[in-house]
């Protein structure tokens, strides 16, 4: 997920600039997302790099679209950002006219539209999550390109790439909330130790019908393993 | 209860002395004087009756339908101005489909029919068109929100308003055949369509053999009302 598009192989003014200077933002990343049943939870790291240079290394990739509807940014910052602002408005005005709060496929649904028809424009990899009365806690994943699908786990970003394995084999139906926040921070905290995209703090966010909550894990407090 | 609104009436734009729109009232007057709809919520689903009065012999049977699908889950059956009502359902339809375009779900009825209402609202305030002469109710049934009517008339007001759909399908064939006037209109067709946990909250035409089942004891129950007249003398 770092591999911006404006890139140019022609003037490497290395000496002269740095890297910095001609690289885009990019959440290099990994985020993922876990349901439960009464809700959802949702990690991701927090550096954002432009180039090899870390622009953030507290950064929040878990951005509120709903009271209950968050998302989990991967790709170029901008993108995801602007992306997030807009769904924002639209979910707000459709939440206002039905009068009730909004499903997260209709969110999700509002995401895969914009990814799908400006997909040429685009890098954006995105995981909705949330909680809504009718279908409890959901998470959809909307990768690059734009395609939508529900899944009750998703990982994303560049360093995902290095938890499959271990998402597939620890993954069982029918966790409980402590157990998947302790899954979440495993894998990223794995992923954080591998991808040089990906590292500073784990963030956490629980959504479910009482509402929000949010941790941070800082760096000495992550899960040790043998390894790394 | 006729009232002539002189030189108060000539257009929708035109507010009366007394604060009416007389143009408004006209068109409801075009509702009045069309044939009964009926639609009634029951506890599992909702179920539309039409009285269709053959103006000729030469109508097919089935022709000329008033009851409309809006979208799979939604139903609206019309009284008033027939033209006016197809051109409305088509509205509601494209209102429909938009939604589930932009949101990715069916459209709560209480949404369709607020969209609606604000289409026919719009006619009522201009002198170049004139309002619509239809109301129209609309039913939905879903497994969250359960059985739902609303009914919206010619001033664009949208309103919302306890046995089993099966039984219901029964007295709605009754109560159609009780109000159909024998002196007043002569033959008719009895359409029904309902929408329900009966048809996993689809709106479709009540099928042939329920329906005819439903006429019968519709029919009856007429003759039974007729005897006990009789004795009463």
């Amino acid at each position: 997920m770092s591999f911006p598009a404006s890139v140019s192989t022609l003037n490497n003014y290395n000496d002269l600039y740095p890297d910095w200077t001609q690289r885009e933002v990019s959440t290099g990343t990994t985020i993922m997302a876990v349901e439960f049943d009464g809700g959802v939870v949702m990690g991701a790291d927090s550096r954002t790099t432009t180039g090899a240079y870390i622009a953030n290394r507290v950064t929040d990739k878990l951005t509120p679209i709903h009271e209950r509807i968050f998302c989990c940014r991967s790709g170029s910052a901008a993108d995801t950002q602007a992306i997030a602002d807009a769904v924002t408005y639209q979910l707000g005005f459709h939440s206002i006219e039905l009068d009730e709060a909004p499903l997260v496929q209709t969110a999700a649904s509002l995401f895969r539209d914009m990814c799908y028809r400006y997909r040429e424009e685009l890098m954006a990899g995105i995981i909705v999550a949330g909680w809504d009365p009718r279908r409890g806690g959901q998470v959809y994943t909307v990768p690059v390109g734009g395609m939508m699908t529900r899944q009750p786990v998703s990982v994303g970003g560049s360093g995902s790439s290095y938890i499959y394995g271990y998402v597939d084999s620890n993954y069982r139906p029918a966790m409980s909330k402590e157990e998947c926040l302790k899954f979440t921070a495993e894998a990223l905290t794995l992923a954080m130790e591998r991808d040089g995209s990906s590292g500073g703090v784990v963030r956490l966010a629980v959504i479910s019908e009482q509402g929000v909550e949010r941790q941070v894990i800082l760096g000495n407090q992550l899960p040790k393993f043998s390894t790394v | 209860m006729s009232s002539i609104g002189t030189g108060y009436d000539l257009s929708a734009s035109t507010f009366s002395p007394d604060g009416r729109v007389f143009q408004v009232e006209y068109a409801m007057k075009a509702v009045e004087n069309s044939s009964t709809a009926i639609g009634i919520r029951c506890k599992d689903g909702v179920v539309f009756g039409v009285e269709k009065l053959i103006l000729s012999k030469l109508y097919e049977q089935g022709s000329n339908k008033r009851i409309f699908n809006i979208d799979r889950h939604v139903g609206m059956a019309v009284a008033g101005l027939l033209a006016d009502a197809r051109s409305l359902s088509e509205v509601s339809r494209e209102e429909a489909s938009n939604f589930r375009s932009n949101y990715g779900h069916d459209i709560p009825l209480k949404h369709l029919a607020d969209r609606v209402a604000m289409y026919v609202h719009a006619y009522t305030l201009y002198s170049a068109v004139r309002p619509f002469g239809c109301s129209f109710i609309l039913g939905s049934y879903d497994e969250d929100d359960g059985p739902q009517l609303y009914m919206v008339d010619p001033s664009g007001i949208s309103y919302m308003k306890e046995m089993t759909c099966r039984e219901l399908v029964k007295e709605v064939a009754k109560i159609i055949y009780i109000v159909h006037d024998e002196v007043k209109d002569k033959a008719f067709e009895l359409e029904l369509s309902w929408v329900g946990e009966v048809t996993k909250g689809r709106h479709e035409l009540v099928p042939k053999d329920i329906k005819e089942e439903a006429e019968k004891y519709a029919k009856e129950s007429l003759e039974e009302e007729d005897d006990s007249d009789e004795d009463n003398m």
